[in-house]
């Protein structure tokens, strides 16, 4: 197959996330869970269809079972196609030996022949770890505009969190002048979004140059892009407002579910003209029994709650029973809260138990000292005995045995 | 996996008459129900969870929804090179007038079913709501060696016309009557008929070549004694959608945690069209209580004993009771409702009141503002 594709791109999700603990023991950050029903690559991908590019590369190496289980042939994104559509990338065995994809920029390398076989003008690099909505055909039409040879999607974040990103600084025409990584006295607060779009012949001659040269980290950031700026290739910004988020730690990913639930923030999954596409498990309505107290919540499917919820995102078929608290927390799949237990600032992953009058997590407001204060974590399967405690902070992944 | 010997046969238009309020638009198929289904998905379900591979779908009139529903045959599974979905609209020849029966429709299905290999054929309406087990209704048929069994449920006849209820001798059906409801226990036909393909085909050429028109009096009682026909008694939740009330009824009973639990069994899932709904989302302020509510909601007041279709919106201060709301519905701020069923996008107005009762819920038609 050797058609001509004008765009195509290219998903980053190899990620361990290893900020995120046990929540990615067994899965890639892009298979996280995320918003009630999604998992954080519906994102990116969803993007892409919206965006009308169709031929989606997905590089996938770290714990990639559920991930390549979760994308199957692409049709809740309706990317399986006669031409093009979703394929997930693996590395693979070659006759001078089997390597791992080093980095970002190497695993676009070992891909090549999968590029060359669409002959696209253009290539779109994302990452599967960011929680955003995106017209990439925008970004396209400007890098076309810019007549550029690398468009780098950029956003103004907070100076006060400037030093954690990587920086451009650039002309009145958005053209980059220059990078800087992660610096501790920012110059700037443009952040790059880790979102690329690149014309492919210029982006295949740097690929093996990057290859060839052995003092290189392989990585799209530190080194493929400082080099095309040295050679002073076309750069330049594509400004983008709107939500965007890294769920990079256990912190963020509780905060970012529960910024669905603020009116203020700008991440409307409601719209029906950019929706957010995921496997939907076939579960039917949730119920909220007569004793129940929703309030300020988002529940999915199949969910049966009696107790009172509140400030929190339910995964589908979560069961709160009569007399127990959700508050502040994020439940996935299949979790049964019993009757009497507490569950509060909190993220407890799928098909987990907490017994009766277990009590995970603890309100900021109940600590004497505020450093040990953060969110508590229950990983998959885990049973909390009746009556136990799980600390804030806490990471659990082996059972807890009821309190004597 | 022996069910994938057997053809399914839905006739989607069945009893469309006993509910014109939301057949109007729609086939009886293709109704709203239990908050995310259409009432199709739960035989398509059902067939298809007991290894069903190939299933017709006669149609007869006002089928849009139901083909924009369908569509593929994808949410079930049926979207496939061999089998599958196959919708079979009226083949109206230009001296026939339209399909009347049930006869003239399986007539019209001949070529659908005379080019089918599966050696067994289940026909079946849409307006009964229930999950089943199809392959112990096959065991049974085998077991008592039945020509044809039918699926029957004991209770209070609905109030349909031209129902069969039976009396039996062992499993074997003796006697039918069509009579009205004696309001008393009865075991009554659901319209699911088990039996080979070759033995329905006989029996429709012979009755288009008699101009027999009555399936259950031409063909189910006249062969009573010739045949062997059986009965075959489902025992869980299974409610027979005889009407507004009934239908309003039916719906309210999934409010109770059994009910539940037996139409939606985790082993056999009702599978539906998906809509790509974010969850629902209860704003503050918002106080929900006995309710069912689908994904995509966004509720900002109070709701109490209803079902909330798909993307239903709540607005603070509303107060929704006793109602069925369908996909899209609006309520505006401080609207109050009790005993309504409202049709896909209807509109209530902000500080509107509209009230039913129990035993007599209002129907507001499909966008309708109010």
């Amino acid at each position: 197959m050797s058609r001509n594709t004008e765009c195509i791109a290219m998903l980053l999700a190899g990620g361990q996330g290893s900020r995120l603990g046990i929540l990615t023991k067994n899965i890639a950050k892009p298979a996280v869970p995320y918003g009630g029903k999604y998992r954080i690559i519906d994102f990116p991908l969803s993007n892409c269809v919206n965006s009308g590019i169709y031929t989606v590369g997905v590089l996938t190496q770290y714990q990639p079972l559920e991930l390549n289980d979760y994308i199957g042939n692409g049709q809740p994104w309706d990317l399986d196609r006669e031409n093009g559509g979703v394929h997930i990338l693996s590395p693979y065995q070659q006759i001078k030996g089997t390597a791992w994809y080093k980095n970002t920029a190497n695993a676009i390398y070992q891909n090549i022949n999968f590029i060359d076989r669409y002959n696209p003008k253009y290539v779109a690099i994302l990452s599967g770890d960011h929680i955003y909505k995106m017209d990439y055909s925008k970004m396209l039409a400007y890098h076309k505009e810019k007549n550029a040879d690398c468009t780098i999607a950029m956003l103004e974040v907070p100076w006060e969190e400037a030093p954690r990103f990587g920086l451009m600084i650039v002309d009145d025409e958005n053209a980059i002048t220059e990078f800087e990584e992660k610096p501790k006295n920012p110059r700037s607060n443009k952040a790059s979004m880790g979102v690329y779009m690149f014309t492919w012949e210029k982006l295949r001659r740097y690929l093996l140059e990057d290859e060839a040269n052995p003092a290189s980290g392989n990585d799209f950031g530190h080194d493929l892009i400082p080099a095309m700026h040295a050679a002073g290739e076309r750069m330049f910004a594509y400004p983008f407002d709107g939500y965007w988020k890294d769920v990079g730690t256990i912190d963020s990913l509780w905060e970012a579910n529960l910024d669905l639930l603020d009116p203020k923030v700008d991440l409307d999954l409601t719209d029906t003209s950019w929706k957010i596409y995921s496997r939907n498990p076939s579960s039917p309505p949730h119920y909220i029994s007569a004793n129940a107290a929703v309030q300020n919540s988002l529940i999915a499917g199949g969910c049966e709650i009696e107790g009172e919820v509140d400030f929190s995102v339910l995964f589908s078929d979560v069961v709160v029973e009569k007399g127990a608290t959700v508050r502040d927390s994020i439940i996935m799949p299949g979790t049964v809260v019993r009757s009497g237990a507490v569950v509060q600032y909190a993220i407890v992953a799928e098909n987990a138990v907490i017994e009766e009058g277990a009590v995970v997590g603890e309100r900021p407001e109940a600590m004497k000292d505020l450093k040990d204060w953060g969110v508590a974590v229950v990983g998959e399967h885990i049973t909390v005995g009746r009556d136990a405690v799980v600390a804030p902070k806490a990471m659990i992944d082996a059972d807890i045995s009821a309190a004597q | 996996m022996r069910m994938n010997n057997v053809l399914g046969l839905i006739f989607s238009n069945a009893y469309d008459s006993a509910v014109p309020e939301l057949t109007a638009l729609r086939t009886m198929g293709s109704v709203p129900f239990g908050g995310r289904y259409r009432l199709i998905d739960f035989v398509l379900s059902n067939m298809v969870n007991c290894g069903i591979t190939k299933v017709g779908v006669a149609t007869k009139s006002n089928y849009q929804s139901l083909m924009d529903h369908l569509g593929s045959g994808k949410p079930w599974d049926l979207s496939r090179k061999t089998g599958g979905i196959f919708i079979l609209p009226p083949f109206s020849s230009k001296d026939a007038g339209g399909v009347r029966n049930r006869i003239e429709m399986l007539h019209g299905c001949m070529n659908f079913l005379s080019h089918s290999k599966e050696e067994y054929v289940i026909l079946t309406d849409c307006n009964v709501v229930c999950n089943t087990d199809l392959g112990a209704l096959f065991d049974a048929h085998t077991a008592s060696g039945a020509d044809i069994t039918v699926a029957y449920k004991r209770g209070v006849k609905p109030a349909l016309t031209d129902l069969m209820s039976f009396a039996f001798d062992g499993s074997r059906i003796t006697e039918i009557s069509v009579g009205e409801p004696t309001g008393g226990e009865e075991a009554y036909s659901l319209n699911l008929f088990f039996m080979r393909k070759a033995l329905l085909e006989r029996l429709i050429q012979e009755a288009v070549s008699l101009h027999f028109d009555d399936f259950e009096r031409d063909i189910i009682h006249r062969n009573l004694r010739t045949l062997k026909i059986c009965g075959f008694e489902e025992t869980g939740f299974v409610r027979t959608i005889s009407g507004l009330q009934s239908f309003y009824d039916a719906n309210m009973e999934l409010l109770h945690r059994e009910n539940r639990r037996q139409l939606f069994t985790p082993e056999r899932p009702i599978y539906t069209k998906v809509r790509d709904d974010m969850p629902t989302i209860y704003g503050l302020g918002s106080e929900v209580t006995n309710s069912l509510i689908a994904d995509g909601c966004t509720i900002e007041g109070t709701v109490e004993n209803s079902i909330l279709f798909r993307g239903v919106r709540v607005g603070r201060g509303a107060v929704v009771r006793d109602c069925i709301l369908m996909q899209g519905s609006m309520i505006g701020e401080n609207a109050r409702m009790g005993c309504i069923v409202m049709d896909k996008n209807g509109v209530l107005k902000p500080g509107k009141t509209l009230c039913g009762d129990k035993t007599f819920p209002i129907y507001i038609g499909k966008g309708i503002m109010i």
